[in-house]
């Protein structure tokens, strides 16, 4: 089943007025997220780093991010001299419009209890609690994602300054390395649910799992590989700690957006907490089944809504964590990393998964299947390390000839 | 688990006590000889110490301070002596608060208050005269409208600042060596000190609570 059952009969007003009603309210939830989020971080970091934290503006300081957005909103707006001034100003857009687009393929909520298949009734249509549910959604997430480092990179290339066009330099290897180990960790799950919408994954993990108790989540299903490495990935492509080399402070004084100032730096940031709130959210629909799980007592969707932003704030939780805990990465670690561990490790995973699936199909032998896979995995792990090392030789050798040549 | 061992100390930190204080609502006691901002002190017959030496301005190592003494006039002295401090200024863009000129002073004119909480808007008022630095009849130092006076900072503001014996000399060791401050009489002594007045020894545990360097 594609789609939203909304849109499936005749479009008449009382449709348009739902869509849009839920347009407005994804848009409106995303800006109090971020709101939240900026202060739910700085609080929290400064509470693991024994501070306090903001306290001024309202109770607990929960309005300082209102008062930061309002201060820059009234400063002087800079553009370099040096700038290319069209790309310039285009460049937060480009950060900011994917991350909105992003959230809108998210299933915040629905009944995914029995066969209702997530929706809900309202107002006398069944319709799903997201704003669109593409037949590629898992895609568009990709891409989204992809298409919102332009704006760091343009914003970087387009100041017409040293350090920007170093950070943004960054930013694109960041992106080629790590896209690819996000995708292909998000294809295990694909691979095991058999489905590219974001609605469709959730409802394969609603139901009971094994003995009744334990979910019926991809982070199970998928064994819980391609969670750590999209965990992993999705933090390198959110540039957040402690793969932030992008805007390392202590090398590139701000990196992409030394020299933004005003709104246009504000968009940057804005885009950068709601790419985390986002990509939480992903994480939560692939893997930990989204807004589906037990009711207890009153409407099922109000219940889905709970578990969403229960598993949610977890995750947010966690991203703040790793920024309080972990210290930055050098570049040929993040290189490293990413090359020679995630993506041969998510290779493999993808192949243990397929081959244990076309097994299933065929009615291979189990055990004959992994060892196969094992032992192909195993030699090419091996093919790669020896690879590496040679490389590291052939690489000091020359090192050596060249010490000897500036000797003479 | 070497790697993980860091997200195990900043989880601890989340539940340990904070030791920031909610500063401009809630201060921590001050140290009981912390520099603050000065006063010029009187005798208890309402005289000015100060004889406009000049002392204070000559050892001041940032220069901040302006003094011009002047002969006493013979119907209306100021001071007690000879001449007296016909103007007198601090410059607080400039006074990084060593104390020195309270040091320097021989007749303990020059002390330092416990305000530090300060802050003026253009620099005429940055430049404090003898009429914003003298106290006034009960021997409390003046509140001006930029400064951040809470109960009881006004208070014992003069003449135990010295943290060495007048001219260094061995003999004065362990002495009180502070004279009258206006208002409070002699102050009594700390503890390891002792005066040569033995009434006033018995009041040596009156500074145990004030919580400074002892």
């Amino acid at each position: 089943m594609f789609g939203d059952p909304l849109l499936a009969g005749d479009i008449d007003l009382v449709v348009v007025l739902i869509v849009l009603l839920k347009v407005v309210v994804a848009f409106a939830f995303l800006l109090v997220a971020v709101m939240l989020m900026i202060w739910f971080e700085r609080k929290l970091i400064s509470d693991m780093q024994h501070r306090i934290g903001p306290n001024r503006a309202g109770p607990w300081g929960i309005l300082q991010t209102l008062a930061d957005g309002t201060k820059l909103f009234f400063k002087e707006d800079l553009i370099p001299e040096q700038a290319d001034r069209r790309v310039f100003i285009l460049a937060p857009y480009l950060a900011l419009v994917p991350a909105f687009l992003t959230f809108a393929v998210i299933p915040i909520g629905g009944n995914f209890n029995g066969d209702q298949g997530g929706t809900v009734s309202w107002f006398g249509r069944d319709t799903l609690l997201q704003v669109a549910d593409p037949p590629v959604g898992v895609l568009f997430v990709l891409a989204m994602s992809a298409i919102a480092v332009y704006g760091v990179m343009l914003a970087g290339w387009s100041s017409g300054s040293k350090y920007p066009l170093l950070g943004s330099v960054r930013a694109s290897a960041q992106a080629i390395s790590y896209e690819a180990a996000l995708g292909l960790s998000l294809a295990a799950v694909v691979l095991m649910n058999r489905t590219l919408s974001t609605h469709d994954i959730v409802v394969a993990q609603a139901g009971e799992g094994f003995l009744g108790f334990i979910p019926n989540w991809n982070l199970i299903i998928t064994g819980v590989v391609p969670f750590v490495i999209f965990l992993i990935a999705a933090t390198a492509e959110l540039n957040r700690p402690p793969f932030d080399l992008v805007e390392a402070e202590q090398e590139l004084v701000g990196g992409f957006h030394t020299e933004y100032s005003s709104i246009r730096f504000a968009m940057f940031f804005l885009a950068e907490f709601m790419n985390t709130v986002t990509m939480s959210a992903i994480i939560v629909t692939l893997f930990f089944g989204g807004p589906a799980g037990p009711a207890l007592w009153g409407p099922a969707w109000i219940w889905s809504f709970v578990w969403f932003f229960a598993k949610l704030m977890v995750f947010l939780f966690a991203f703040v964590w790793m920024r309080a805990t972990l210290p930055r990465l050098r570049y040929d670690q993040l290189m490293d990393l990413g090359w020679k561990v995630l993506i041969p490790l998510a290779l493999g995973w993808l192949l243990l998964l397929g081959a244990i699936q076309v097994g299933r199909a065929e009615d291979w032998p189990l055990p004959i299947v992994l060892a196969v896979v094992v032992a192909i995995f195993g030699s090419a792990s091996a093919l790669l390390a020896l690879s590496v090392r040679s490389g590291h030789r052939v690489r000091a050798e020359s090192d050596r000839d060249e010490a000897r040549v500036a000797r003479r | 688990m070497g790697y993980l061992n860091g997200f195990k100390v900043t989880w601890r930190k989340l539940f340990e006590e904070r030791v920031s204080t909610d500063y401009p609502h809630e201060k921590r006691p001050k140290p009981a000889r912390i520099h603050g901002r000065h006063v010029l002190n009187r005798y208890e017959d309402g005289m000015e110490k100060c004889i406009g030496c000049e002392l204070c301005a000559g050892v001041c190592p940032a220069r901040c301070i302006y003094v011009r003494g002047a002969d006493n006039p013979d119907d209306a002295p100021v001071s007690p002596g000879e001449r007296y401090g016909f103007v007198y200024e601090i410059n607080y863009l400039r006074c990084i608060h060593c104390d020195l000129c309270v040091e320097a002073c021989p007749t303990e004119a020059i002390t330092e208050s416990k305000l530090f909480e300060f802050s003026f808007t253009n620099r005429s008022d940055a430049i404090y005269t003898k009429e914003e630095l003298v106290v006034d009849d009960e021997g409390r130092p003046q509140h001006l409208p930029w400064e951040d006076w809470r109960p009881g900072e006004d208070e014992h503001t003069s003449a135990w600042m010295r943290a060495t014996a007048p001219a260094g000399n061995a003999a004065y060791e362990n002495r009180v060596a502070w004279s009258g401050e206006l208002g409070y009489g002699v102050r009594a002594p700390e503890r390891g000190q002792h005066t040569t007045d033995p009434e006033a020894d018995g009041a040596a545990e009156d500074h145990d609570s004030d919580g400074g360097n002892r």
